[in-house]
């Protein structure tokens, strides 16, 4: 005790500042303690988060093997996928996660079920896809039987060229069915070879060219069923394209 | 003050000014290396992540979604999501209606809006792993960051739960996960990449509608699509700088 008094009384601060020291030493010790307990180990080496959040985050494991480690043993369906429509479809999309398959392949089966819905879930007709997108109406394209008894997965090309051009353009021609020019075959306006509907992009088909086309049938002058509204050509359209204020598909007077 | 002390000679001055250039030549580039990520194995961490998304491209089939959730063990039920799909469809009134029955999950029925839809399509959504990230200013904790790569993470050892990032996010890219009871969004599969594969939406997007990869590697499909495509970002005027590209986004998007 003594000792403790020499040392208090040869500081050289007034008597309040120490006992003030006491307690600002006894704040910061139990701040240090507090904080050592409550701030996990590796927070701040990288960041202003715990660094060992990243690694645990990385070190999870995955469902999806991806398609390159598939082929690496299903050699021949690798080869006849990467040949047909189906090339971006990977093989987990029909088949399902394969990591417990690539651990012991007999006793994960990823065989999946032949419902008609694995494939319509892409190809039901909606107006929302894309222009091109290959599509069915699942109700009335042969509802009796599975998908795959016609197509095969691996290389779905049609067993038949699609007769319609509705197969692939659905919206359009779902479109046009409604219109003033229903009556109007599409290839009409569009030559189209027979390759076009076998390999789309091989054969991109003929569209209109200029206003004289539309005039075939519109122009006043025109040899054409006289149940056809008919327009002035030279001064209707201030010479723009026609399909410039109409669409070709569902024309409107406006 | 004497003005004549605050004067210092024209020698002193470039005396100080060749002593402070020559201390920050030699601390510069170290404290640049302190830093910069070393994995294990020696080699620097460099990589950018960000995701491109060609939105003339989405079918809407939901395999993004589905695959989604099983790789991440996402609760099956609906409105949790860490990416999904909106269907837009814009009326010739001018109407916008997005709907995303369960997320997309098993794709999209026909509209109802049959008759008067002006455009339709779809957009794939998932957090946006902006460079200015506000969930990350407002966790009180320090339990989600942006790692080095760009990648905002969540630390669901540390987290609290109170919510305040899910309410932060402007792109609705959180949910409270009912399991863990903590934030939870997309991690660009982060586990994934760092077993070099690509996220799981990726791998199992049938139309190459998503495209993954690393911002400034010359050669990568990332690369190109940002090269040869309008780029367009979610809610610009925000300022959070997103690393989720669009490619042909409506102006009706939001
Ligand atoms: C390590 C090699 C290997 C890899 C990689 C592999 N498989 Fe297999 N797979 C096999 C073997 C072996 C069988 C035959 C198992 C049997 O008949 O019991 C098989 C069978 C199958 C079957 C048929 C199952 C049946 O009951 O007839 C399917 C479908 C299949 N694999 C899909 C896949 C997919 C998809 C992937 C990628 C995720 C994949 N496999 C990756 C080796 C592999
Ligand atoms: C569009 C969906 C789809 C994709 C993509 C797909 N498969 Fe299949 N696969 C099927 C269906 C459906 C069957 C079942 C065929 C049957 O029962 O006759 C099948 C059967 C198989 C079989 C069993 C043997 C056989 O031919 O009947 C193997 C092996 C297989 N697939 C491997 C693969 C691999 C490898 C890939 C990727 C390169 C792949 N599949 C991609 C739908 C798909
Ligand atoms: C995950 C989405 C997806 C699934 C599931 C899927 N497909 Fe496809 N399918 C595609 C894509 C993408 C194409 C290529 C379209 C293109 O070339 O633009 C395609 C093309 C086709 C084509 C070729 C159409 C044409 O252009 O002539 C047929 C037929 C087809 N699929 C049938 C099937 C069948 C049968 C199944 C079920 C076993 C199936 N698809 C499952 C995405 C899918
Ligand atoms: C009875 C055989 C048969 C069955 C079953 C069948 N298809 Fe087809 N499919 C065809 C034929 C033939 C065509 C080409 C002629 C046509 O357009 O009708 C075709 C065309 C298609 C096309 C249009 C693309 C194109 O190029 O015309 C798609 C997509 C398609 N089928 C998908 C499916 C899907 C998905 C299913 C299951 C829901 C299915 N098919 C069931 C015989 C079949
Ligand atoms: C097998 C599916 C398929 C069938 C069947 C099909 N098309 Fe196409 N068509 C496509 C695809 C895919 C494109 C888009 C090509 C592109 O963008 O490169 C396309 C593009 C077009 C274009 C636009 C060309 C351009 O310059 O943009 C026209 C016009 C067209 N098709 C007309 C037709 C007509 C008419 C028929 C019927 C006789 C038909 N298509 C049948 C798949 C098909
Ligand atoms: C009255 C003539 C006419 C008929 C009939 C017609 N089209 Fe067209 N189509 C056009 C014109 C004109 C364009 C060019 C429009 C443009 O460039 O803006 C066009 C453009 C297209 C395009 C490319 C642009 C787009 O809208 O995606 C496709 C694909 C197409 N037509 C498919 C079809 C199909 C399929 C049918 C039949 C169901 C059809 N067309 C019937 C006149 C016609
Ligand atoms: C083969 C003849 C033919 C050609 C070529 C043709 N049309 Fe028509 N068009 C018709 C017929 C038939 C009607 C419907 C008349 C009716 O309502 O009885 C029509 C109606 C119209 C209407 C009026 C719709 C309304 O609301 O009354 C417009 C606008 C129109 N077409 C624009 C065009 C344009 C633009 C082109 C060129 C891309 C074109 N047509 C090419 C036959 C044609
Ligand atoms: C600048 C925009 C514009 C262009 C370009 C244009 N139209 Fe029109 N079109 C209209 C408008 C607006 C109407 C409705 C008011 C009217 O009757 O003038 C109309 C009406 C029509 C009608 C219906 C007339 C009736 O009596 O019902 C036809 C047919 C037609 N256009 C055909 C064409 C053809 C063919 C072309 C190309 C040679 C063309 N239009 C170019 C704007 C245009």
């Amino acid at each position: 005790m003594d000792i403790i008094r020499k040392i208090w009384n040869a500081l050289p601060f007034p008597d309040q500042t120490k006992r003030l020291l006491i307690i600002f030493v006894f704040f910061i010790t139990g701040w240090l303690v507090v904080r050592h307990h409550l701030v996990p180990p590796t927070f701040g080496q990288r960041g202003y988060y715990r660094a060992a959040a990243v690694d645990s985050i990385a070190a999870l494991p995955i469902s999806f093997v991806g398609q390159s480690q598939c082929v690496e043993c299903h050699v021949d369906e690798g080869a006849v996928k990467t040949a047909s429509y189906h090339r971006d479809v990977s093989c987990e999309v029909c088949h399902g996660p394969g990591a417990k398959h690539l651990d012991d392949p007999s006793a994960n089966s990823l065989l999946p079920a032949k419902e008609r819905t694995l494939c319509t879930v892409c190809h039901s007709y909606t107006a929302s896809k894309p222009t091109g997108f290959p599509q069915i109406e699942p109700l009335t394209h042969n509802p009796a039987d599975p998908c795959i008894k016609c197509h095969n997965p691996h290389d779905p090309k049609p067993p038949t060229t699609p007769s319609a051009c509705g197969a692939c353009h659905g919206e359009i021609a779902r479109t046009k069915s409604v219109s003033h020019h229903a009556s109007l075959e599409c290839t009409f306006c569009h030559q189209t070879q027979e390759l076009h509907k076998i390999s789309p992009r091989a054969a991109i088909p003929g569209k209109p060219a200029n206003r004289d086309f539309c005039g075939g049938c519109h122009s006043r002058s025109a040899d054409s069923p006289k149940e056809i509204p008919r327009v002035d050509m030279d001064s209707h359209g201030d010479g723009h394209l026609c399909w410039q204020c109409h669409y070709p598909h569902y024309p409107e007077a406006l | 003050m004497d003005r004549r002390e605050m004067e210092i000679s024209r020698r002193e001055f470039f005396q100080k000014a060749a002593l402070s250039g020559t201390l920050l030549f030699i601390i510069g580039p170290k404290v640049k290396d302190s830093v910069a990520q070393v994995t294990e194995s020696g080699e620097t961490i460099t990589h950018h992540y960000a995701m491109g998304i060609q939105v003339d491209k989405c079918i809407g089939c939901g395999r993004c979604v589905n695959g989604c959730k099983i790789e991440n063990n996402v609760p099956r039920e609906p409105f949790f999501y860490r990416t999904w799909i909106e269907r837009y469809v814009i009326t010739v009134d001018g109407d916008v209606v997005v709907d995303s029955p369960d997320g997309g999950i098993s794709g999209f029925p026909e509209t109802k809006e049959k008759d008067a839809i002006l455009r339709s399509f779809f957009i794939p959504k998932l957090c946006n792993h902006c460079a200015n990230p506000p969930c990350v200013q407002v966790c009180p904790v320090g339990a989600t960051f942006s790692t080095e790569e760009g990648v905002v993470l969540v630390d669901k050892d540390y987290c609290i739960g109170c919510r305040y990032c899910i309410q932060a996010c402007p792109y609705g890219a959180r949910f409270l996960n009912p399991e863990t009871k903590t934030a939870d969004k997309c991690t660009f599969c982060y586990h994934r990449l760092a077993k070099g594969l690509v996220p799981a939406c990726v791998e199992v997007c049938p139309t190459r509608a998503r495209i993954f990869g690393e911002i400034g590697v010359r050669s990568s499909q990332l690369t190109r699509f940002m090269r040869f495509n309008e780029l367009q970002v979610l809610k610009p005027d925000l300022n959070t700088e997103p690393r989720v590209f669009y490619a042909n986004l409506d102006g009706a998007v939001k």
